[in-house]
């Protein structure tokens, strides 16, 4: 309920166009419960008691009221869509910024699909729910009360009989609410089975013919095909009983309305007119019925989306400026961990556990250990991606939790594991981080990255459109293109998750040739896949189960620390042995 | 009735190119039902003239039996009423069963036989042809078509005989009411037809708009990290506001045009009421026809739009059906340019040994691009022994993944001979063939199952011991232990996400289960550590002892323990030996390799 009152709570800046939906359903309704009651008039005194004029003026009278329920039918159904499609921008917008602003830690926990179901298909039920639901509810309401309050004006006798067909209506709709909608759920699910064993076949194929299991699919797509079509038929069944049985209901209505009404028109209870008026409204009477049935079952899907789409807005933003925070003064590049521990939420260990370093400015430090030892929690936290649980992480002396994050993150340089690129140009993902860079800065940028060759390989060259609408391009590739995005932020302080991707020697020589352009005159923390980064590096820092076990240069550490052999051993031991072999 | 314009003009668009042919392949889908068929239209005829019946014996009622107050007249009236309404029901019940039968069936039917084809065409339509693409356009033409046999064609026939029926009725009882009450039929399909057009252009938009949105938001999801790193949020904020306002505009000006149809169509519907209320009042009053025949006219006029609105929506509904079933069609028609060989002579149980001999290859033309495509594999000669170990290097494009595409017959050649134990390719069964043979692609594609039936995928009756077993070689079983639920955890799509180096340690597994003759590594361990790595190929050591392999890597490390080394540049091979020899050679391998490897030799050099 609270929910409910939250989502008002967005409709409000639109309650003119409710009133006008509203106003506009009520007049409506009024004009299409009357029409029965002018149509009797006509047959009784004009047509029956033979009044030319009564019929005229009647018709004419008819013709107004339609003009009357089609002018107001029209402005209810824009305004209420109106509404609700400015209801459903409103909440998207909230949904995308928040998004948008929640930190990694969240991202991490939450997958791509839950977020975009909540985007589309949530916020679309959410949105016809408002749209349609809560306007026919009110007009399923007053087309049952204006119907009954003018059949009993007429005659209550023949109301009672009138009154028949809701027992049974009201049991059908019991029946099919139970028997026949949940099997529309059954078919979605089995056509969802079926769906996801086509897109993995397709998506697969290559597995598929490689290992020629042709048949084994059919076989597993037949089975499914089957499901569906017994579930298929079984709600064909079904409804082939129901809708005929509506249709029954309420002819045996007008049925017994016609025929004990006849007795009564005999015995001049009731006129013609009113008998005809009574086989309106009880169409009037019984349609509202089954429309309530419809909306009782859209509310419990529309409150289910409602839930999860306030669940998400209200999810907490865990990291934001402080009340306080100052922008960033231009970054020198000297960073200093104190006793810095991070533990990720919902996880007992600690990832990092009381680490403290101080790099000056312009060092290049290479960050090992195996996987898991917390590489990447340690890089992730000098753009403050999260905020530690211990310590202090500070830029120039500035803790990163007192200034304000885009001015932190503008001044550093991030080149992630997994290069995302974006559907637009190459010229558009080089600039991303710096959407008002100039030609010349981009071409640099791409000349340095090793780049610029694979682009004016292209037709269209900077202009070529990349990303899931255009062309593919290799991991060699991409990665280059996310080092140059990074150079053109021309950042104090540089972050390189640098993993290994499947490329070959010589590309590999090429982005080693970028990173190397990259990393000068700059503090850069890499993630060392590279034994030549290891040896290059100012200092380096040995990471084990979160802490940090050893720092120092190549040599140093090769002297004084066995652990660090091992893993050089391991690591980068064929490119050693290699080494040896060769020279 | 607005939902009825609306859903019309949310059917995706499209006209057959060649109506009458999809027509008639369609109806052949139906032929083997013509029995049932015959019979649904015999039960509308039934239907329609219980319809039609109604009114004329409440009109009878009103004049013969209320107005003379002969009370038996009315009990047989009203009897007679009781029969129409029941037998009403009963024809319409049936022909809802019967039709949602046939029409269910035949959906089920075209499913299967498309997936079935489906799976015979090769590669080839695969790779210009994208997943995603594909399967969006099966599954809306299938939604398209079966929205056409399963309600559609028992509405459309239900309604045009209860047209028919009505019109008759009305006919006999009248002519002069009949023609005042016909008088509005033309408009409304007028009416009908024109705001389906209208209606349409409006939804196309919305359509275009929502794509733009939804892409949109899935990219920003996927790339929600980056942009926070380059504080680009504001930006996209601002464009994600912009393509959401642009969709909200163009639902609100759709919404103008079907929020217009369904009060229009109203208005039509009340003016034939009044116009038959008038005229039949002045027909009455002059003692032209009786009040009982108005009764009848009335209903019959609020009868009447509802077929007719059925029968133009129908129109929309059939056009769209046909041009679904044509593309359906075409798809079924693909043809397999790879045919099964009927003499076959390959044998179950191949050696190992593989031959190119004069092997060209070139992809087809690709879509949008003119001409046959450039060369990608020339004059390619190469014999394996059974048992040895080929490594393929050279850079990216040079046609390595071509290469060893061809020795399962993925891709036909184009000129040449790919021969297994002597034997060309074709002459083996596609399946005979492959399953003698494993490939491990870069990519490894789960399923959305368990981690069981996924590593089963190699050898399907496979035991459970024998996958663990497998698992254990692939250096892939601790990590499954550490799956929330081990081997029956559900990967894949719908379950738990792998890393890159997890999913190929799968792809291995699956390899290592099904004890290939030949097994083709291709980049499998790029996204595995180097120690990792170190131990799977020990693993692989004892499982290849007599079996051919080929193995495209990155890592020169990996290609050093090769029998021999194939150098592939520009499609042609240009060295081939074994590391020592290659490098002894100081040709393009010996380069390939001084370059990994020289940037990180001279600091060494200095510090030596």
């Amino acid at each position: 309920m609270l929910l409910i009152r939250r989502m008002f709570r967005i409709l409000k800046p639109y309650w003119l166009m409710f009133l006008g939906a509203f106003l506009s359903l009520a007049f409506s309704s009024v004009a299409n419960l009357y029409s029965p009651m002018l149509l009797k008039r006509v047959l009784d005194e004009g047509v029956i008691g033979r009044n030319l004029s009564t019929v005229y003026w009647g018709a004419g009278i008819l013709i107004g009221l339609a003009l009357v329920r089609g002018v107001f039918g029209f402005t209810q159904s824009f305004w209420s869509e109106k509404m609700s499609q400015s209801f459903a921008f409103d909440l998207r917008n909230k949904l995308f910024e928040k998004i948008q602003t929640l930190s990694f830690a969240y991202h991490d926990q939450t997958q791509a699909g839950q977020l975009m179901t909540r985007l589309t298909s949530d916020v679309e039920q959410v949105r016809s729910f408002v749209a349609s639901a809560l306007l026919q509810f009110i007009s399923a309401i007053i087309m049952m009360v204006g119907s009954l309050f003018f059949i009993f004006s007429m005659n209550w006798k023949l109301s009672l009989v009138a009154l028949l067909i809701i027992p049974p209506s009201l049991f059908f709709l019991a029946y099919f609410m139970r028997v026949v909608r949940p099997m529309f759920s059954a078919i979605q699910e089995r056509l969802g089975a079926l769906n996801s064993v086509l897109q993995e076949n397709l998506a697969g194929v290559r597995l598929v013919k490689a290992f020629g299991r042709e048949h084994y699919e059919t076989e597993r797509f037949g089975v499914r095909n089957e499901s569906l079509l017994d579930m298929n038929l079984k709600s064909v069944v079904a409804m082939s009983s129901s809708f005929p049985l509506i249709f029954m209901i309420n002819n045996l209505g007008t049925l017994a309305i016609i025929w004990v009404g006849g007795y009564m028109v005999m015995s001049k209870e009731v006129t013609i007119g009113e008998l005809i008026a009574f086989t309106t409204y009880l169409s009037l009477l019984s349609q509202p019925l089954f429309m309530l049935g419809m909306i009782a079952a859209q509310i419990t899907r529309a409150s289910v989306s409602n839930e999860r789409i306030f669940e998400l807005l209200d999810t907490k933003q865990e990291i934001d400026d402080a009340p306080d925070a100052v922008e960033m003064p231009a970054v020198q590049g000297a960073v200093s961990f104190t006793h810095v521990s991070l533990r990720y939420a919902g996880s007992a260990t600690k990832v990092l556990d009381d680490v403290s370093f101080d790099i000056p400015s312009g060092t290049t430090v290479a960050i090992l250990g195996t996987t898991g030892s917390g590489k990447s929690s340690l890089i992730n936290l000098i753009p403050r991606f999260y905020d530690v649980n211990d310590g202090t992480v500070a830029i120039d002396g500035h803790d990163v939790r007192t200034v304000k994050i885009d001015s932190l993150r503008r001044q550093i340089g991030i080149v992630l594991q997994e290069t995302t690129l974006f559907s637009g140009t190459i010229r558009d993902n080089i600039c991303y981080g710096r959407p008002d860079a100039t030609d010349e800065e981009v071409h640099a940028a791409a000349v340095k990255a090793q780049a610029d060759a694979f682009i004016s390989e292209f037709d269209q060259g900077y202009a070529t459109i990349v990303g899931e609408r255009g062309v593919g391009l290799s991991g060699g590739q991409r990665q280059r293109l996310a080092i140059a995005r990074a150079l053109l932020l021309d950042p104090k302080i540089l972050i390189l998750d640098d993993s290994t991707s499947a490329v070959d020697a010589e590309t590999e020589y090429k982005i080693q040739q970028a990173l190397d352009a990259l990393m000068q005159n700059r503090t850069s923390f890499v993630i060392a896949q590279r034994i030549s980064t290891v040896r290059n590096a100012d200092v380096i820092l040995l990471l084990d189960a979160g802490k940090i076990i050893g720092r120092g240069t190549h040599e140093e550490l090769l002297r004084d620390n066995a652990v660090y052999g091992d893993i050089i051993d391991s690591q980068f031991g064929h490119q050693l042995a290699q080494e040896g072999a060769h020279l | 009735m607005m939902h009825g314009i609306r859903g019309m003009a949310e059917l995706p668009e499209g006209k057959a190119a060649n109506s009458s042919q999809s027509a008639r392949r369609l109806a052949a889908y139906l032929a083997p039902y013509w029995r049932t068929l015959l019979g649904i239209v015999g039960l509308s005829i039934v239907g329609a003239i219980v319809t039609a019946l109604g009114p004329v014996l409440i009109g009878k009622a009103v004049d013969e039996a209320m107005a003379t107050s002969n009370k038996t007249l009315l009990l047989y009236y009203m009897l007679g009423l009781l029969g129409c309404y029941m037998l009403g029901a009963l024809a319409s019940r049936y022909q809802f069963l019967y039709m949602g039968q046939v029409g269910q069936r035949t959906i089920a039917r075209m499913r299967s036989e498309l997936f079935a084809h489906l799976q015979q065409v090769s590669l080839r339509f695969f790779d210009q042809n994208p997943a995603g693409d594909l399967m969006s356009r099966i599954v809306n033409d299938i939604d398209v078509i079966s929205q056409l046999l399963g309600q559609g064609l028992v509405i459309v026939v239900g309604n045009l005989f209860t047209l028919v029926g009505i019109v008759v009725a009305m006919l006999l009882l009248d002519i002069r009411l009949s023609i005042a009450s016909l008088i509005l039929i033309p408009l409304l399909f007028l009416m009908t037809q024109l705001f389906a057009a209208s209606a349409r252009r409006a939804f196309r938009k919305t359509r275009e708009s929502i794509g733009d949105v939804s892409s949109d938001i899935q990219e920003e999801i996927a790339g929600v990290k980056v942009a926070q790193a380059f504080t680009r949020t504001d930006v996209n904020r601002e464009r994600f506001a912009q393509r959401n306002a642009a969709n909200r505009d163009a639902n609100v000006s759709a919404t103008a045009i079907t929020a217009a149809f369904g009060p229009l169509v109203d208005v039509l519907a009340a003016i034939g009421l009044a116009i038959v209320a008038g005229y039949g009042g002045y027909l009455v009053i002059t003692n032209q026809v009786t009040p009982g025949t108005v009764v009848a006219f009335l209903s019959y006029v609020q009868f009447f739009f509802r077929p007719i609105q059925a029968l133009s929506q129908f129109y929309t509904t059939a056009q769209s059906a046909l041009a679904a079933s044509e593309r359906t069609f075409a798809l079924i028609d693909t043809p397999v340019d790879m045919p099964p060989t009927a003499n076959q002579q390959g044998s179950a149980h191949v050696g190992g040994a593989v031959t190119f001999d004069h092997v060209w290859f070139r992809y087809g033309a690709r879509v949008g691009q003119g001409g046959e495509g450039d060369w990608v594999l020339q004059d390619i000669n190469l014999s394996v022994e059974p048992g040895e170990m080929i490594a393929v290097v050279g850079p990216t494009g040079s046609g390595k993944t071509t290469l060893v595409s061809l020795i399962p017959r993925l891709y036909e050649v184009t000129q040449g001979t790919v021969a297994i134990d002597g034997v060309p390719v074709q002459a083996y069964e596609h399946t005979q063939l492959r399953h003698q043979m494993s490939m491990v692609l870069q990519e490894t594609f789960l399923f959305s199952e368990s981690v069981f039936s996924n590593i089963r995928y190699g050898k399907l009756d496979a035991t459970d011991e024998d996958i663990i077993a497998a698992a254990k070689d692939a250096n892939a079983h601790d990590f499954i232990m550490g799956l929330p639920h081990g081997y029956d955890t559900v990967l894949g799509g719908k379950g738990v996400s792998l890393s890159q180096g997890q999913r190929q340690l799968v792809g291995i597994a699956r390899a290592i289960l099904a004890k290939p003759q030949i097994l083709i590594l291709d980049e499998a361990t790029s996204s595995v550590d180097t120690r990792t790595e170190l131990l799977i190929q020990t693993a692989l050591e004892k499982l290849l002892r007599g079996r051919t392999s080929f193995v495209i890597a990155h890592r020169l490390s990996t290609v050093r323990n090769a029998t021999r080394i194939v150098v592939l540049d520009h499609g042609k091979v240009v060295e081939i030996g074994s590391h020592d020899a290659l490098m002894a050679a100081q040709g393009m391998y010996a380069d390939l390799y001084q370059r990994q490897f020289v940037p990180m030799t001279q600091p060494a050099t200095a510090a030596d």
